[in-house]
């Protein structure tokens, strides 16, 4: 299939930079947020999206990680089980205002399992999505908070966010 | 790494990235015993059926519990309690349990190949438990984790396995597991109990405790198995204590790092003293946390495992 770039390292840092002020803008208490990256695509962007709210705030951001896969709700569909990856949160989610970190978001389903795995942890008091990339195609009643980029696409295309930081259609 | 096992039977028969990926997928479910729900959705609607024909409470009420945290729902049958002693055979006890849609049997049997023989005429998964003397896989399993966790690895490591290697599955296992991945193994133990054969397994056999368990990093003690004996190995207890046994002097003489490890059930005084049992370098009671994790991601790796579709 063709590769088309549609993100490269600077926009996708705009992007990111852009987002983290957005949180701030929106957040009533700062020092209640958390993040959260979901295995294996959005570890890697919160902890960037981490670093650029303590550029901002001055203050550190708790930063955690998120196994979604034994909340699937496709593992009974599947011919072989899928490898799951670490989940590492330090911090109490009771009380929190807790914002999920994922590269791109589709049909929404590894956000609905990230929702019902967080509350095995606690209760937060809110819960947000921080997508780099919403490709649309929603199976669920499920949206963004914040978005680094719209990229309306086919089912047929797939949407790739490299280690190199450059995004790939 | 695909997983693509159905059955778990014998360590022996698993590549050595395969035994590693079955200990990395257990760390996972480490991380599931430390959250506020210790339970995850992932084999919601299985049902696992733990069929022991031999007693067992360990084992059984671990796999009990792992079944438990993936949200599968469990059927108990033990031998005593069921038609096997009524005349039926194992094979037929096993189809009534896949005719009532098990998903998962988990077989312990005092005959060797139990857990085989079932595998190959069932569709459901089989996970072996224990089978008379051949293999315990899920034990060598939990003990590599533990090992892993303390030691941050097992390769290049010297591991002493000290006891009743003749009668003991979790030796079996334990060698083949080791040897896999790279770890010296050395047996010990009254001759009787532990033949030069074993060498053929890639171990060093060593009849005299101190030298064995000189330079060893892991020190794991096996019970003596009476129930599997028929005759008597070894003159008496007592005396197996004193030359075998795991005492303070012997203990203080090893590394100043090695571990001391136990399948259990322990008997204190003979092949441990009873104070070494509960020292900061016994890790007997973490071996049994780690067994949930470990029986959580074997259980979850074969029930995920879909048969193959014949073509029509």
């Amino acid at each position: 299939m063709k590769q088309t770039c549609v993100m490269d390292t600077v926009a996708m840092d705009r992007a990111l930079t852009r987002m983290a002020h957005e949180i701030v803008e929106r957040s009533e208490d700062l020092g209640k947020i958390a993040l959260v990256g979901i295995q294996g695509g959005g570890v890697r962007l919160a902890q960037r999206l981490a670093a650029k709210l303590q550029e901002i705030t001055g203050k550190a951001v708790p930063c955690g990680m998120l196994d979604i896969t034994m909340h699937r709700d496709d593992l009974s569909l599947r011919k072989k089980p899928p490898v799951a990856r670490q989940t590492n949160i330090q911090f109490d989610v009771t009380g929190r205002h807790i914002i999920f970190v994922d590269d791109v978001l589709y049909t929404g389903r590894s956000t609905r399992a990230a929702m019902s795995e967080i509350t095995d942890f606690g209760r937060p008091a809110r819960i947000q999505l921080a997508v780099l990339v919403d490709r649309g195609h929603r199976e669920l009643p499920i949206r963004a908070d914040y978005v680094g980029k719209n990229i309306p696409t086919s089912k047929e295309q797939k949407v790739r966010v490299l280690a190199e930081e450059v995004i790939v259609e | 790494m695909n997983w693509t096992r159905k059955d778990l039977i014998a360590i022996e028969d698993l590549r050595p990235e395969e035994i590693v990926h079955v200990l990395d997928t257990a760390l996972t479910f480490e991380e599931v015993g430390q959250r506020d729900v210790k339970k995850v959705p992932a084999l919601r609607g299985k049902t696992m059926v733990n069929l022991f024909i031999e007693p067992s409470t360990r084992t059984r009420t671990s796999f009990e519990l792992a079944a438990h945290r993936l949200s599968a729902d469990v059927v108990n049958i033990m031998a005593t309690a069921s038609s096997i002693t009524k005349g039926e055979t194992l094979k037929d006890t096993a189809l009534n349990l896949q005719a009532l849609h098990a998903d998962i049997i988990v077989i312990r049997h005092s005959s060797a190949g139990a857990a085989k023989f079932l595998a190959d005429r069932l569709d459901v998964s089989v996970i072996n438990a224990g089978d008379g003397a051949h293999e315990h896989p899920t034990q060598a399993l939990l003990d590599a984790f533990t090992i892993r966790q303390k030691k941050g690895r097992i390769a290049g490591l010297n591991v002493t396995i000290l006891g009743d290697i003749l009668y003991s599955r979790v030796a079996r296992s334990n060698i083949h597991l080791l040897t896999k991945l790279g770890a010296n193994v050395t047996l010990a133990g009254p001759s009787t109990l532990v033949p030069r054969v074993f060498e053929q397994l890639g171990c060093r056999v060593c009849y005299n405790v101190e030298e064995a368990i000189a330079d060893a990093d892991v020190i794991n003690l096996l019970r003596i198995q009476h129930e599997r004996q028929r005759q008597t190995m070894f003159p008496s207890i007592g005396e197996y204590a004193t030359i075998f046994g795991l005492t303070k002097e012997r203990f203080a003489r090893t590394k100043p790092d090695a571990l001391i490890m136990h399948p259990g059930p322990i008997n204190r005084g003979v092949e441990i003293d009873s104070d070494l049992a509960d020292c900061k370098r016994s890790v007997i009671l973490q071996q049994v946390s780690h067994g949930l994790a470990v029986r959580m991601a074997v259980l979850y790796l074969c029930a995920s495992v879909q048969p193959v579709e014949e073509a029509a």
